[in-house]
């Protein structure tokens, strides 16, 4: 059949036809061989603009489409769709970046980004030429999960899901579910008792049917992918194997222990928030006339970079309750800046200065004080006080350090074993910041609670609920859809190196036999079409679909 | 099986339709504004990937609307709820366009013509648009909406140029308001908010002094569509500033105005100082603030980057008053600098007031039609803020996003799919 194509361009408002030359653009792209139709939108992604590409495909009976636009990243999908809805198969989309790439970068030469941006489409048709229609491929989901840590984020989300009538296996390493909240005392903002909530939500996830608790157990191993993950989990001495379709990371965090700094490890009355915690709870009182909060110990720059969002409010807290036992006491809180933010947290602070206890704010340096000395049993905190100007140091008999929460030890291997990444700051890396918060960038897996970031327990709860609600997607609906970009493999040439095994990033290439002969195979539900096997094989074995080498070459020839 | 009726289309109402949708819930989307998108799609770029806001949102919208599970109504209010958890019967008005939705192609020639020019709420009122309008260019459904309020046709029976001028014969000038009903399992409220105005601060000037806006005014000012095409411009000349000042806790942790912390205003000045400076290399910022607050994933490191790369000074001050020089309309702060411990004076040409996030006006209203509670905020009010963070005080009818106090995109998203998950365990226990 003959090729034609349609070539889109959009001005993107003034994003992009305020910087070169739209027309000129078109009329260029007019001139390309096996081009039929040019069409200039204001923004093709708007309804209107859809509607333009559909109708120019059944009107002009388009064969292949060229969208010259913003990015991929956002809108590939919508046009793709497009093309299907107007019935032409969707791998016969081809999208040149033009925005981003372009007119973006080139804002002050308006002529060569004319200019390029004529290039990038002679690109694009060349390979739009190319292109072969694609079928997606459609996988069954196990209606089963696997959430692990069964903190209070993992509780909650194995709650939600069965609620929503899915199988759970729940997997805690410890011998009791709870996690930090173990040994919390009382819940802010509404001071709520922690242990009186833990005992009932466990009872709750105790009685689930649909939940399968496993207590002093680990994953050893994760294969698989969306909707068919074998899961290899050890209890004790035993290692069971079960098969899930999504999964939720809530392993949580663990604070910040703050050896060698701010003469912790040398007084027994210099402690973390956390010890004070334990303390509150299980004593009930403390012995102490002045006691001295310090925020931000190990935080904001000294050990790890990043605020970690919960200190602010559990200071806070503590420091009510210390006041209530004991309303002659001074009560100090020496910060960088409240987190106390929203309505309800922003009064539970207001309640504190009410209730005296002091707020002394210093600048956002390191170290929060610049001095803790033992004088006659008690402790002078010595500090800079910027309202007065001058270094300020006041008598302690108990000081707190609020030290930040970090990743737990076990989230580097977790990682791996799911092929997930962390953040520059230890924690998991979500998909995307805003829009895909408690999603993994790898299909069927998903995070909640503080191993994404610090999260109080009520983040901690939302976050649990949202991926439970994430999970179940795939799962309610039965199937999920891939895209057929994995490689095609010429078993003939494949000599079964493993090289491809070992670059993937997926884990979805694996070495089987055939015929006697070891061979690569693809795993196409666990394949993201990255191109790593392809570009490995040095037995050009590999074909990549979709981004096959004579589709690139065509581009590259069009562009030299 | 029953279906799910969410009431806002901003990010979070979106988000909630599109997870519901996605597992094969059907979903109505109730948005009572021409387009949905809310106010995101009204922002500039967002903290802390300075991602362009419309570009990302832009996507999730057009799913939406196309989305074979969700029912869009765009223009439309609920006036009336009744029933109970797994079967309430909902009334909904969608509200006469007098344009067929069917035949506009949102070609926008009627806009062009159109003689009526009113002050524009999409872009805080610093511009005009014409009676019949799109609220912005990305706007979904691209359809034309005519203004009763303003339309000459309409209101006195003049004028009908649009529909002489549409080609596709769209204009429909009887066209009534219908009254619909839809029978739903759960709903979920995602109708987000209202910003506070500053004019009874009158020490800062808004709306006595030309370059003083609000955060929202400059959202609209940065943006390439918005009134200045992104250029920003100082009164009385349009020269460009090269010092600008941000003022935070306009209005909020104020006993006599907003008790609350905003939550995102911090993170939005320190953006937007980074912003001004992407686009005039030697522009300074200036933000006064009594607690920075960065508390979420990368905004510390946001903050530092901000002061290290973006020419922002960060001051701990709550400026006690800003008067303005008469010749250039520059604006002078006092502030008290507590380095030295006396009042200082900075002036600069451009001054933006972080004002809080509120509840949205008509909250009380629909809040009763809906039988739930508001708290003592004027916020809709959870049944627990710790344990139960997206159920109303009714039983199920959910809630998402700022219209349960003020929080950034990613806690809008999050809860969101939060109260999808709650919404859907109904759907599926009347399913079941």
């Amino acid at each position: 059949m003959a090729l034609r194509i349609g070539v889109f361009v959009c001005d993107c408002g003034t994003n992009i036809a305020g910087f070169l030359d739209v027309p000129k653009v078109c009329e260029y792209a007019k001139t390309l061989p096996d081009v039929v139709y040019v069409k200039e939108n204001m923004y093709t992604c708007s309804n209107a603009g859809i509607q333009e590409i559909m109708d120019a495909i059944k009107k002009h009976k388009l064969n292949r489409v060229v969208v010259a636009a913003c990015t991929p990243r956002t809108h590939e999908a919508l046009f793709r769709k497009a093309c299907e809805d107007a019935g032409l198969n969707k791998f016969l989309f081809e999208f040149v970046n033009i925005r981003d790439q372009c007119s973006w970068v080139h804002q002050k030469e308006r002529e060569k980004a004319t200019e390029k941006a004529k290039d990038l489409v002679r690109m694009g048709v060349a390979r739009a030429r190319l292109l072969e229609p694609l079928k997606e491929i459609k996988i069954d989901v196990e209606k089963k999960s696997l959430v692990i840590g069964g903190g209070i984020a993992g509780m909650t989300a194995a709650l939600s899901l069965a609620e929503q009538g899915f199988e759970v296996y729940l997997v805690e390493k410890e011998n009791r579910l709870g996690g930090l909240l173990n040994y919390i005392n009382q819940i802010y903002p509404s001071d709520a008792n922690a242990q009186q909530f833990l005992e009932e939500i466990v009872k709750r996830v105790e009685k689930e049917k649909k939940i399968h608790v496993l207590l002093n157990s680990e994953v050893e191993s994760v294969d698989g992918y969306i909707g068919n993950f074998n899961v290899r989990i050890r209890q004790k001495k035993e290692s069971k194997e079960i098969k899930v379709g999504t999964i939720i990371v809530a392993i949580g965090a663990k604070p910040y222990e703050p050896m060698h700094m701010y003469n912790y490890d040398e007084y027994e009355n210099v402690i973390t928030q956390f010890e004070l915690e334990k303390i509150l709870k299980e004593k009930g009182k403390i012995d102490a006339e002045s006691v001295v909060f310090i925020q931000c110990v190990g935080g904001r720059g000294e050990r790890v970079r990043y605020c970690s969002r919960i200190c602010c409010m559990n200071s806070i807290k503590n420091a009510r309750i210390i006041k209530k036992m004991m309303p002659n006491a001074n009560v100090y809180i020496i910060h960088k800046g409240m987190q106390t933010y929203g309505t309800e947290y922003e009064e539970y602070c207001r309640k504190a200065r009410e209730e005296g206890v002091r707020f002394i704010r210093v600048r956002d340096a390191v170290p929060t004080v610049t001095s803790l000395e033992k004088k006659d049993g008690r402790i002078a905190v010595g500090f800079y006080h910027p309202g007065l100007r001058r270094k300020v140091e006041i008598q302690a008999d108990l000081v707190v350090l609020s030290t930040p929460l970090i990743q737990r030890e076990d989230a580097k291997r977790i990682s791996q074993m799911l092929k997930v990444p962390l953040g520059q700051d230890g924690f998991f890396f979500e998909a995307h910041v805003k829009l895909r918060p408690v999603d993994f960038a790898t299909d069927g897996i998903y995070m909640a609670g503080s191993c994404r970031a610090p999260a109080s327990i009520d983040e901690c709860i939302m976050q649990a609920l949202a991926s439970a609600s994430r999970a179940a997607i795939p799962m309610a609906k039965g199937y999920v859809e891939a895209e057929p970009l994995m490689p095609l493999i010429d078993e003939s040439k494949c000599m079964g190196c493993g090289v491809c095994v070992e670059v993937c990033p997926y884990g979805a290439m694996k070495i089987v036999e055939k015929n006697g002969k070891k061979v690569a195979e693809n795993i196409p539900a666990a394949c993201k079409g990255c191109g790593a096997c392809g570009a490995s094989c040095i037995h050009k074995a590999i074909k990549m679909h979709h981004f096959a080498d004579e589709q690139i070459m065509a581009q590259i020839e069009e562009a030299i | 099986m029953k279906g799910v009726l969410v009431i806002g289309g901003g990010v979070a109402g979106i988000q909630a339709a599109l997870d519901l949708a996605d597992r094969g819930i059907h979903v109505y989307l109730v948005e009572k504004e021409p387009s949905i998108g809310g106010r995101m799609a009204l922002l500039d770029k967002t903290m802390s990937t300075n991602d362009c806001s419309i570009c990302i949102l832009a996507p999730k919208m057009n799913e939406c609307f196309s989305h074979p599970n969700i029912e869009v109504l765009e223009y439309s209010e609920v006036i009336g709820v009744e029933g109970k958890a797994g079967n309430f019967k909902v009334k909904v008005k969608r509200k006469a366009k007098y344009v067929d939705a069917t035949k506009c192609t949102g070609c926008g020639d009627c806009m062009e013509k159109c003689p009526t020019e009113i002050p524009n709420e999409y872009n805080s009122y610093l511009d005009k648009r014409k009676a019949i309008f799109l609220p912005f260019p990305q706007a979904v459904p691209r359809k034309a909406t005519i203004d009763e309020r303003y339309c000459l046709k309409l209101t006195k029976n003049r004028c009908g140029l649009c529909q002489k001028i549409c080609k596709a014969e769209a204009i429909d000038y009887n066209q009534k308001d219908k009254i619909i009903e839809l029978n739903v399992a759960s709903i979920i409220v995602a109708i987000g908010s209202s910003l506070y105005e500053p004019k009874d601060l009158v020490e800062y000037g808004y709306g006595r002094y030309a370059n003083v806006h609000t955060w929202m005014e400059y959202e609209r000012l940065i943006n390439a569509a918005g009134p200045t095409h992104g250029h920003l411009k100082c009164a009385p000349d349009g020269r460009r500033p090269k010092k600008i000042a941000f003022i935070q806790c306009v209005g909020s942790r104020d006993v006599k105005r907003c008790q609350w912390c905003s939550s995102v205003c911090c993170m939005v000045s320190i953006k937007s100082a980074m912003l001004a400076n992407e686009h005039y290399g030697d522009l300074e910022s200036y933000i006064f603030y009594s607690d920075l607050r960065v508390f979420s994933k990368r905004f510390y490191e946001y903050s530092k980057r901000g002061e290290r790369d973006y020419k922002i000074t960060y001051i701990h001050a709550r400026p006690g008053e800003i008067k303005e020089d008469k010749r250039t309309k520059n604006l002078i702060i006092y502030y008290e600098d507590e380095n030295e411990g006396k009042v200082k004076e900075l002036e600069v040409e451009m001054v933006i007031l972080a004002t809080p996030i509120m509840p949205a006006k008509d909250v009380k209203q629909l809040a009763e039609i809906l039988g739930i509670e508001t708290n003592e905020y004027g916020f809709i009010k959870v049944k627990d803020y710790v344990f139960h963070p997206v159920e109303t005080t009714r039983e199920g009818i959910f809630v998402a996003g700022c219209c349960e106090r003020p929080k950034d995109i990613t806690e809008s998203v999050v809860q969101a799919s939060a109260a999808a998950a709650k919404a859907a365990e109904i759907a599926g226990l009347v399913e079941g």
